[in-house]
């Protein structure tokens, strides 16, 4: 798939400090369409603070998050009133959260996690709903027996499957992702990254992807920034990045690898 | 016509977490590649060819310098560009085959073969097609095509990596020991892929150690070892 010309997220100096501690300084990047940009750095670098200001969940101290609207074209989503913004978080948005218990409903059933997502953009006919539900499970290998299931009774791959269904249902543009391979088993988390990437390339998704997991940015994402301190001290296309690293800290990351 | 050209390139890698050693690679390297050609880099062992290479690609960093690559009409010079710019530069213009395949598990042969094509604009039909009149060439058994590579042997990952890497006409193509470890029957599919691909006018690049494959298939040769430093 043909990436459009078209920018569809502009951030510019995007920085969030916590007092006088930094979590992010001075970002910038572009994403385009069918792009997946992986932010990767250890535990505590600012990648997820800087998810978190560019997916609109946390205001930041300073610098603009623009986003690419089917009706206005880029605009600053800081600056948007309240019910727009939601509006975009809801449609042409999604966010994959590390543990699924923090993007499912885990009360109520499989079914229900992924319909409520077209119930909140209008969707009303049930039958209807049923069948995108079915059909989202399908994609994502859950038999459609578990549809009346609570997420409780999955198991920890099939939960986060379960959340991306949920979040792409609504056919979203642009989708972020907190380590969404973390804390699963090596079997588990190849199953994932097979259905991240078919569901990229197939829907056109562009993708945020933050992960400390080398390996997984290096299959899934075509660009890295490598963050340190809340500083992004390396970016550019994925292989370069890791096969001639330029700064000492993506050295050290790279280097830190096990070979297996 | 020319697709390729490399002025005043210079390569030095710098080691941080060793003391920032400084190691010099290359100084002022000038080539240019043609359309039709096919390009064989030489020099002993460690002399730099995969390094050269991979500058080529944008795969490593020039420190030095300019690689322009003809991309839809259009120079780009790869040292400069956008990673943007370099992805769509991939996709469309120059490929690469290296000695290594590095895929996601679990998805199938064919799916990695047709990947390039499908990439391009091409149906999934269109280049599934392809992607099995290739690995049927490379003699890649059919009961294979629907699993995953990485438990093929290292000869038939290697083919697989060659499939991938001529299902899609590039105009220049990057070879990184393409009939390494491949028996006698393979080694002159690969041949024969080669000579299609200069036929079409594609520039291409190779490291050959096995001489004979060098004869059969190269129209001239670029020895790296005259701009290496400090060797």
């Amino acid at each position: 798939m043909s990436m459009n010309r078209e920018i569809l997220l502009r951030v510019e100096n995007l920085t969030q400090m916590y007092g006088d501690r930094i979590g992010c300084k001075d970002v910038n990047f572009d994403l385009w369409p069918g792009e997946v940009l992986g932010i990767v750095g250890e535990s505590g670098s600012g990648k997820s603070t800087l998810l978190n200001c560019i997916s609109a969940q946390l205001q930041p101290t300073s610098g603009s998050v623009s986003y690419n609207t089917r009706a206005d074209g880029l605009k600053d989503i800081y600056h948007m009133i309240e019910p727009e913004r939601r509006l975009l978080m809801r449609t042409d948005w999604a966010f994959v959260h590390q543990n699924p218990r923090d993007g499912l409903r885990m009360n109520v059933s499989a079914g229900a996690n992924v319909g409520e997502r077209l119930m909140a953009v209008g969707d009303r006919h049930y039958g209807n709903i049923r069948n995108t539900a079915e059909d989202w499970l399908s994609r994502v290998e859950i038999q459609d027996n578990r549809l009346d299931d609570l997420p409780s009774t999955f198991s920890g791959g099939m939960q986060q499957r379960l959340q991306i269904a949920r979040n792409l249902v609504t056919g979203p543009r642009l989708v972020f992702m907190d380590e969404p391979t973390g804390g699963l088993d090596v079997s588990v988390q190849a199953k994932l990254l097979d259905l991240l990437r078919s569901l990229v390339r197939n829907l056109g998704l562009s993708v945020i992807i933050v992960t400390h997991d080398l390996a997984v940015a290096r299959l899934l994402s075509h660009r890295l920034m490598v963050m340190q301190r809340g500083h992004v001290v390396e970016s550019g296309l994925t292989d370069q990045v890791l096969d001639d690293p330029q700064h000492p800290y993506t050295q050290l990351l790279v280097s830190s690898i096990l070979q297996t | 016509m020319e697709m390729l050209k490399v002025t005043n390139v210079g390569k030095s890698f710098t080691l941080h977490t060793q003391g920032s050693a400084e190691i010099p690679v290359f100084k002022d390297i000038n080539f240019n590649l043609s359309g039709g050609d096919c390009i064989a880099l030489t020099g002993a062992s460690g002399a730099g060819k995969s390094t050269f290479m991979r500058m080529v690609y944008a795969n490593y960093v020039c420190q030095e310098g300019a690689i322009s690559v003809f991309h839809e009409g259009k120079w780009l010079n790869i040292t400069e560009a956008s990673p943007h710019e370099i992805l769509e530069m991939r996709r469309s213009t120059m490929g690469y085959v290296s000695q290594f395949l590095r895929v996601i598990p679990r998805v199938s042969t064919l799916d990695i073969v047709s990947d390039p094509l499908v990439q391009i604009g091409a149906s999934e039909e269109a280049a599934a097609d392809k992607a099995k009149e290739l690995l049927a060439r490379l003699n890649i058994p059919e009961n294979l095509w629907s699993l995953s590579p990485l438990t093929f042997s290292g000869g038939e990952q290697q083919r697989v990596n060659i499939a991938r890497g001529f299902i899609t006409d590039y105009p220049v193509m990057l070879l990184d020991e393409p009939t390494a470890s491949l028996d006698a029957g393979n080694r002159q599919t690969v041949l024969d892929l080669i000579e299609e691909a200069k036929m079409r006018g594609s520039a291409i690049l190779g490291i050959f150690h096995d001489q004979a494959a060098r004869d059969a298939v190269c129209t001239g040769s670029f020895d790296v070892t005259q701009y290496r430093i400090g060797s």
